[in-house]
């Protein structure tokens, strides 16, 4: 700690932060634009200066630019000195001199930082009396608009886009006052992290695309906290909603999970919510499907339970409460994972893993802390985006602990680091089926089939571990390889191991544990990060239950027949002849879901369950992380949440349990009482009677407008605002105009700070952890003395088999993952299908880029344009998994190809 | 008297060979430290010279040398690079020396890579310079055939590599980290200090910047020792000074003469006066951007001290003359657009102020002008001060305007009262 003086008051303060960091921490109102918390200081705005005194007699003192300052003992300073004052309000004068003043018809009006500081500096009357400049606009894809009119210069746009997510298709052009932020021409902005350009840019310039298609101003929704249902790493959203259609999804703080950013399939991939084949009301099937109101549909699904032998099938997309109340419904002996059965037994085994290992499972912010990373058979920047994101920052952790305090630069001083720094990466390394956006920074790659894959990794473990099993016939290479990694894992601070279910092999699971817990065991600080396939797969796992195989089973041999579907299409979970055929064998079929799809078609019940944003729930993220998402807005009463349904229905029929739970608490305390692992679901939210000062926290800013008119053309009386009875929240202005717990922060907003950077304020100290703690609690920690902690499965070597191709999944950011997919703005990114294979095998096969391949697997054929890799195992190829076009496929899975075709004996591992 | 860095030099003929110069004990210097003198004896000697910085900052070279980490713990790359982007508008010193004696650049170079230990370096030179990039290029060829660079230079085990690196033409990179960043193929924008380049310079490795001039002393100041080279100045500064003259004086030119000699004596004795029928107003005595010097600072000694207690800097010590048939405001809005076009756009005082500051001056100097644009031009001349910008480009862009608004005040404001240039021949009524 350091005492400084600022205007002569003395105030602790953290030693080592920067001046700007310090001040706003202390809740000052420095005004700054280029700085930004994630990304460090470059002095560029020149925006955050104070007056500086060398000492306490000194008088004068000089300006100094605050972001640029380390806080040091006994530094006196002002904010409020004249000269300080007038600078950075000149400053605004000069940022303004070109900005077209458009405010009432740009979509950052209300929620720009330009528009906040400007205020805050007090520069009011224009005094350049010149002409502005204008720029062309480019386009940029389907997620950003480009209004580069409104640019101010800051930079922080192409320092966000390149150095620190790593795009190549952003740039500063020109110099002087002509400088030109954009692309080389126009075209799709490439990188999978861009609309965090939306919140990084200070103004208008980069404002969301998919917003402008049902533009409301920030104080005119209604928001609540949320978390991302696209992916397993639970990313903290805040999801906006006027008119009872979702507008946007915006970034909501957790220093613990996604801090800043969201990858553009979070941020983007809403409108699902909105889409076309919602199910707005419930339908019963008697001749024809007939929508009906909710009590006839309850009651025809109550007589159905009734009627029948029920099993239920859940979804890693649906809520642990609703999974775990159509558990309890059906009974723990008839509830089905509604997933493949491959991800069944691959989530199990991630679980048992974390739960087994002695390594910890590290938040999204620690991995950006880890100082060696082995990467192995995950293509991150697809399957769990902002992983590859914090793996991006971590490379940086190696040279920047070697390097900077050497060289005494602190480290938020981001262009003095990166120009000490340079190119130099700490070690990744890449083992994978084929190439990845990571590999650029990788220390080594490996590319080969997932058992290769796993050899490697046992023999990594082994190199660090003899007790760990060796691994036989390796190449020179591959144990050059093994040893080098094991070498720099074990030279570590804090390695890391990061793997997961998309190879669909267990073996690669089971290899990475033994690294992990080969360097515990060599009393090393690791971590191990498995990535699952969907947002709650792991709360689905911790839940238990029965494959989906054994449902079909159940149902075909005649135990059941009655299913309960919840939130799941099953088209997508297993081939396309073994579901048709398992529900027509089924009597009824109860389907609860928000969107129509193949299997809603088969439901004699249809239940209308609230997506996402029209729901509470917990999602439990792949670190174990149980998370709060509160519903956003209002439904009709035709729409429920899936727990709500279930639960009704369980009382209906007189359930002995259910009939004595009156809400969604009752649901969490059941959890808790009846799996205790799940116990800490209870503290990741306050209760529903929580009050601040008597009052509720309201959903909607106190400037939000236009409440007594939006429902004027129906009636005039002004309808009482709905209740929510599930939590704290109201859905109006009104209520606790504090900040509310950090679990429970529906919009980041203070006086005078309208933009996210209001987040600031929300933070024990800027950059760090929100005030009482980042939300959520992690419910699965590391056993220390693991009773076996190493696998024997070592895989024998990959063969090539004559005439065919081991088909491998190759996962894709937009179009692998179901929900996103049903965004428009997603939608336009979607590949097309291909085939990928290695270029010498197309060469044998005499194909080129572009031409079919006809192939089929489990009898369905397939003619797929091909796409030559250099990468790809020879004897392997990849198809793109779980796009609209392409029916379910289990993968891996051997390939038959429709001409004869001899692979070479030895095949080749590339490096 | 003696002109150690002009001696060799004779307009209008081609530079020295290499043998030709060693015949005139070109390349003593680096023979002498290799055998005899360690890096630090080499440092050491530099700052007892008192040699300052010839770019236009003064800086004592030795000392800036001595922040290099040296010893078995300092990093295995370290770099030299002579800053041979000479943008200064009204400076062309360092043009004679590329020019006329390339080898006299690369032997200082190798005594400054030495002392601080670097195994390469770089000649960072002005995309115009053709010809210059032209003798170098081949005096480097030449050193390397004598073993004067390479591999264990004159078998002392010592290796320097060379390169030419030629610009783009931006005024920017004269700014050492601006240079840097453009040398490593970046934007040229400047660089915080700290940290110095001594410690992360090129490529984040200890580099030291030099300028031409200050690089030419060196094998002098080598072969004749420190005392020598202070006895050469009239003043506390030490050494000669390339100082040059532009404006309607008769002899225009630059000439090698001793530090401290008075401004009248460069404009009267080698720039020949005034030219006929131009009375002299005001003169910027270091380039572009330093302060307006007037007729009562002509006696004053050209040295580092002596301009900035005047009020001004003697900068790169290359004059530009102001006379009375020449509007003040249209001089320094000449200025003001090329400080505004060559701003890099880093910093918003800068970039957007630079700007302003030309338009006001071109309207101001077109008759448009408004009696409250004099405190526009104020408000810019305090508020783009040192510290205020990221780097010193605009603070020097102020300077001429600042003196100007000071000792020609009058004639800014006549215009404004006026709506017409007095020194325009064409009546432009204002619209």
């Amino acid at each position: 700690m350091a005492t400084i003086y600022i205007d002569n008051v003395p105030y602790e303060v953290t030693a080592g932060k920067n001046l700007l960091e310090a001040c706003l921490t202390l809740g000052f109102d420095l005004p700054y634009f280029c700085w930004h918390p994630a990304m460090g200081s470059i002095g560029a705005c020149r925006q955050c200066a104070v007056k500086v005194y060398r000492d306490e007699n000194d008088k004068t003192g000089k300006l100094f630019m605050s972001c640029m300052e380390q806080v040091r003992d006994n530094l006196h300073i002002s904010i409020a000195d004249m000269e300080a004052k007038e600078f950075r309000a000149h400053v605004i004068g000069w940022l303004m001199t070109n900005h077209p003043h458009d405010c009432a018809v740009c979509d950052e009006g209300g929620s720009c930082h330009l528009q906040d500081m400007t205020v805050m500096t007090g520069h009011n009357y224009r005094q350049y009396r010149f002409d502005k400049k204008t720029y062309i606009n480019q386009y940029l894809g389907p997620f950003l608009n480009h209004e580069m009119n409104r640019c101010i210069q800051c930079y922080r746009c192409v320092r966000y886009y390149k150095d620190y997510a790593g795009g190549k298709d952003l740039d500063v052009f020109a110099a002087h006052n002509h400088l030109y932020f954009g692309r080389h021409e126009d075209g799709v902005l490439e990188n999978e992290f861009s609309g965090n350009l939306a919140e990084v840019c200070p103004t208008g310039v980069f404002t969301d695309k998919t917003l402008k298609q049902h533009y409301t101003r920030k104080w005119d929704l209604t928001t609540a906290p949320s978390v991302c249902h696209h992916c397993s790493l639970g990313c903290n959203i805040v999801a906006g909603e006027r008119y009872g259609s979702l507008r946007n999804v915006t970034n909501r703080y957790n220093g613990e999970v996604n801090g800043y950013f969201l990858c553009d399939r979070g941020r983007f991939g809403y409108e699902h919510v909105n889409s076309m084949s919602r199910i707005r009301k419930s339908l019963v099937r008697t001749q024809l499907p007939e929508a009906t109101d909710k009590y006839k549909a309850l009651q025809a699904a109550a007589s159905a339970i009734k009627a029948g032998r029920v099993i239920g099938i859940g979804s890693p997309r649906a809520s642990v409460e609703s999974n775990f109340v159509l558990r309890t419904l059906v009974g723990e002996n008839n509830f089905h994972h509604g997933v493949s059965d491959v991800e069944h037994d691959l989530s199990d085994l991630a679980l048992r893993i974390l739960r087994a290992s002695a390594a910890r499972t590290p938040s999204l912010k620690e991995v950006e802390k880890a100082d060696a990373v082995f990467i192995l058979g995950e293509d991150l920047t697809n399957t769990a985006p902002m992983l590859a994101l914090a793996v991006r920052q971590s490379v940086r952790q190696q040279p920047l602990l070697e390097q900077v305090s050497k060289a005494k630069i602190p480290v938020w001083q981001d262009a003095a680091v990166r120009a000490l720094l340079q190119t130099e990466k700490g070690p990744l390394f890449i083992a994978a089926s084929t190439n990845t956006k990571l590999d650029e920074l990788a220390t080594a790659t490996f590319f080969d089939s997932p058992d290769a894959i796993a050899r490697l990794g046992f023999a990594v473990a082994h190199f660090i571990h003899e007790e760990s099993p060796n691994v036989n016939g390796l190449t020179e290479q591959e144990e050059a390889l093994a040893q080098q990694i094991a070498m720099t894992l074990l030279a570590a601070e804090n390695p890391l191991i990061i793997s997961g279910t998309s190879s669909g092999s267990d073996r690669i699971l089971k290899a990475s544990a033994n690294i992990a817990n080969a360097l515990c065991a060599k009393e090393k600080s690791a971590g191990i990060v498995l990535t699952l396939s969907e947002c709650n797969s792991m709360g689905l796992a911790m839940l238990g239950g029965h494959k989906l195989e054994s449902a079909f089973e159940a149902v075909l041999n005649g135990y059941a027949d009655t299913v309960i579907v919840l939130e799941n299409d099953l088209y997508r979970r297993a081939a396309t002849d073994k579901v048709k055929q398992f529900f027509e064998a089924a009597k009824q079929v109860i389907v609860l879901d928000h969107l129509h799809h193949a299997t809603s078609e088969h439901a004699s019940i249809l239940l209308a369950a609230g997506a996402f944003s029209e729901a509470d729930g917990t999602l439990i993220n792949n670190e174990g992380r149980a998370q709060r998402f509160y519903q956003v807005y209002p439904t009709t009463e035709d729409i429920q949440e899936s727990w709500r349904w279930l639960g009704e229905l369980g009382t209906v029929i007189a359930h002995d349990q259910i009939v004595h739970w009156e809400g969604f608490e009752d649901i969490q305390k059941a959890i808790g009482h009846e799996l205790p692992e799940l116990k800490g679901i209870l503290a990741t939210a306050p209760p529903a009677d929580f009050r601040i000062a008597g009052q509720k926290i309201p959903r909607a800013p106190h400037r939000f407008s236009g409440r007594t008119a939006m429902l004027a053309n129906i009636n005039v009386s002004e309808p009482k605002p709905p209740e929510d009875p599930d939590n704290p929240l109201t859905y109006t202005m009104e209520g606790y105009r504090g900040q509310p717990p950090s679990s429970m922060i529906p919009f980041f907003w203070a006086p005078g700070w309208n933009s996210s950077q209001a987040t600031n304020k929300y933070q024990q100290e800027v950059g760090g952890a929100l005030r009482g703690g980042d939300p959520g609690v992690r419910l699965i920690e590391p056993n220390p003395m693991p009773e076996a902690p190493f696998s024997t499965a070592v895989p024998q070597h990959f063969q090539p088999l004559a005439n065919h191709l081991f088909m491998l999944p190759l996962y894709h950011i937009f179009g692998s993952e179901e929900l996103s997919t049903l965004s428009p703005a997603v939608a336009e990114r979607i590949p097309e299908p291909y085939v990928a294979l290695n270029s010498a095998d197309a060469e044998r096969l005499r194909l080129e880029e572009g031409q079919l391949l006809h192939f089929s697997i489990e009898g369905q054929a397939y003619s797929l344009p091909v796409k030559t890799s250099a990468h790809i195992p020879t004897g392997t190829a990849g198809m793109p998994i779980g796009l609209p076009a392409i029916p379910y496929i289990e993968l891996p899975a051997w390939a038959i190809l429709n001409g004869k075709i001899q692979w070479k004996q030895q095949h080749q591992t590339t490096f | 008297m003696e002109k150690p860095l002009t001696q060799h030099i004779v307009p209008g003929r081609k530079p020295l060979s290499l043998q030709e110069y060693e015949a005139v004990g070109g390349y003593a210097s680096v023979r002498k430290i290799l055998k005899e003198l360690t890096p630090t004896e080499v440092q050491n000697l530099v700052k007892d010279s008192n040699l300052r910085g010839r770019g236009g900052a003064g800086f004592n070279t030795g000392l800036k040398w001595s922040f290099v980490p040296m010893g078995l713990d300092a990093p295995a790359t370290k770099y030299l690079v002579a800053n041979a982007d000479e943008m200064e508008p009204g400076t062309f010193k360092d043009r004679v020396l590329l020019e006329g004696n390339p080898h006299q650049l690369i032997e200082g170079m190798i005594v400054a890579a030495y002392a601080i230990q670097a195994n390469i370096s770089y000649v960072f030179l002005r995309w115009a310079y053709k010809l210059a990039a032209k003798e170098i290029t081949q005096a480097i060829a030449e050193a390397y055939e004598a073993g004067y660079l390479g591999k264990s230079i004159q078998g002392s085990g010592y290796n320097l590599e060379m390169h030419l690196h030629t610009g783009v033409g931006r005024y920017m990179c004269g700014e050492e980290t601006a240079l840097l960043n453009a040398l490593e193929g970046k934007r040229a924008n400047p660089r915080a200090k700290p940290p110095f380049p001594q410690v992360s310079g090129l490529y984040g490795k200890p580099t030291i910047v030099n300028n031409v001039e200050t690089l030419c002393c060196l094998p002098h100041i080598i072969n004749n020792g420190s005392e020598w080279f202070k006895g050469l100045s009239r003043s506390a500064d030490a050494g000669t000074k390339l100082f040059g003259v532009s404006g309607r004086v008769k002899t225009p030119g630059c000439w090698e003469l001793p530090m401290g000699i008075t401004i009248r004596e460069i404009m009267e004795e080698y720039a020949g006066g005034m030219q006929d029928g131009y009375l002299f107003r005001g003169l910027l005595p270091g380039g572009a951007s330093t302060d307006f010097l007037v007729e009562e600072h002509l006696d004053l000694p050209m040295d580092y001290g002596s301009i900035q207690a005047a009020g001004s800097r003697m900068g790169t010590g290359t004059m530009i003359i102001l006379d009375d048939q020449t509007c003040p405001v249209g001089f320094v809005h000449n200025l003001q657009h090329f400080f505004a076009q060559e701003s890099c756009g880093f910093c918003t005082p800068c970039r957007d102020g630079l700007p302003w500051v030309e338009r006001l001056l071109l309207s101001i100097d077109k008759g448009e002008g408004r009696p409250e644009d004099m405190l526009a031009l104020e408000f810019h001349t305090k508020y783009l001060g040192p510290g205020n910008t990221f780097c010193a480009l605009a603070p020097g862009a102020m300077e001429p305007l600042q003196s100007a608004l000071k000792y020609f005040r009058e004639d800014f404001e006549q215009h404004i009262v006026e709506h017409h240039c007095p020194w325009s021949t064409v009546w432009q009524p204002s619209i």
